[in-house]
């Protein structure tokens, strides 16, 4: 008996990419564009959501997969908006996961009715560190981080913070009574991601909520400029003047 | 704490090219930039291999610093904060020339399916 070396030379996350892409080519091909909505534990995804979805969207028909470790509290509260919502626990089957990746996704699709909606919002587990990792088959993504976090999130959590399209600075309406620094969140916001699309909202008051909107509006057409390529992992150019 | 899926793409994508045999040792490239702990990787690889034709396998992880380029200035480190404008003119970074690798480079295969002591 004896050892061999096998070269493999492949990306650890590359059967997750695989999938995604096959997420995304029946988006596609159903004319549903997605976004992947992202943020820490509380910082305010479904309320941004409730917002969003009680002010409409103009005649798009947006719909929700809400991914949570456990439970349906957040498709609860969305269902009261009357719009179509799947809820994906991440336990039990899939081991109870922080983040939802591209297999779970794809294990969702069945439930959800692609020809009723114009855009899909995934919201992601609470969670900065591992749903960045894992694409699950969107068009763009969107992050929440909100101003009782601390001014240091993005320095502290650069591939979350570089991998979104949109970042949604929230709970602003709280800003009277925190030691968060605005300027210096949005300079370590720059630094780390340049040029960055961000608004600054609070769900709770309303707020800057129209932008997201907006954007959201932009995104179901087709007018987000997210890059096609699949992870993070492949060296990429950035910064170029579009 | 995303070191456990990581290690159960790991232990996937060396099983599927062990091709049946036995993997004695998985080499593992990593990149800066993608904030894995190399303890952690290590921690739950070795659970995550129990079981599977990696279980007992050495994960030998190289680490590659994360580093940007500047149109005009150059190179610059992101370490130890990953700041992507250049420290020099303030542009932002016109290319992430490493840091963002997570690749099973190579496997090491026991070459006979025969069961190897213990």
């Amino acid at each position: 008996m004896h050892r061999t070396k096998v070269r493999v030379a492949k990306d650890a996350l590359d059967a997750n990419a695989t999938i995604a892409a096959a997420n995304r080519a029946d988006f596609d091909r159903a004319h549903v564009r997605v976004v992947n909505l992202m943020s820490a534990p509380g910082a305010g995804k479904t309320t941004l959501l409730e917002a969003v979805l009680a002010r409409g969207l103009d005649g798009v028909r947006a719909g929700v997969l809400e991914g949570d470790v456990q439970g349906s509290i957040d498709a609860d509260r969305l269902s009261a908006l009357h719009v179509p919502v799947t809820q994906l626990n991440t336990d039990p089957g899939f081991g109870g996961e922080c983040h939802l990746d591209a297999n779970m996704v794809r294990s969702a699709l069945p439930a959800i009715d692609l020809g009723e909606i114009d855009l899909l919002v995934i919201e992601n587990v609470g969670n900065l560190v591992c749903p960045a990792e894992f694409r699950v088959g969107e068009d763009a993504r969107a992050m929440v981080a909100s101003v009782a976090e601390g001014e240091d999130k993005p320095l502290k959590y650069p591939l979350m913070f570089r991998t979104c399209e949109l970042v949604l600075v929230n709970k602003i309406d709280l800003l009277p009574h925190l030691d968060f620094d605005l300027d210096r969140f949005l300079y370590n916001l720059d630094s780390v991601h340049p040029g960055v699309e961000y608004a600054l909202v609070s769900a709770r008051t309303g707020e800057g909520v129209e932008r997201f909107r907006d954007w959201l509006l932009r995104a179901a057409n087709d007018r987000i400029a997210a890059p096609r390529a699949e992870p993070a992992a492949s060296r990429t150019t950035e910064g170029a003047p579009a | 704490m995303h070191e456990l899926s990581i290690s159960s793409a790991i232990v996937d994508t060396a099983v599927k090219h062990a091709d049946g045999r036995r993997v004695t040792l998985v080499s593992l490239t990593v990149g800066a930039l993608r904030q894995v702990v190399p303890e952690s990787l290590e921690f739950y690889f070795e659970i995550v291999a129990r079981g599977t034709l990696c279980e007992g396998a050495r994960l030998r992880q190289t680490l590659v610093p994360a580093r940007a380029r500047c149109a005009g200035c150059g190179p610059w480190e992101l370490e130890p904060l990953a700041v992507f404008r250049c420290p020099r003119c303030g542009e932002a970074a016109a290319e992430v020339v490493s840091g963002n690798e997570l690749e099973v480079e190579s496997i090491e295969v026991e070459e006979e399916a025969c069961i190897a002591p213990r």
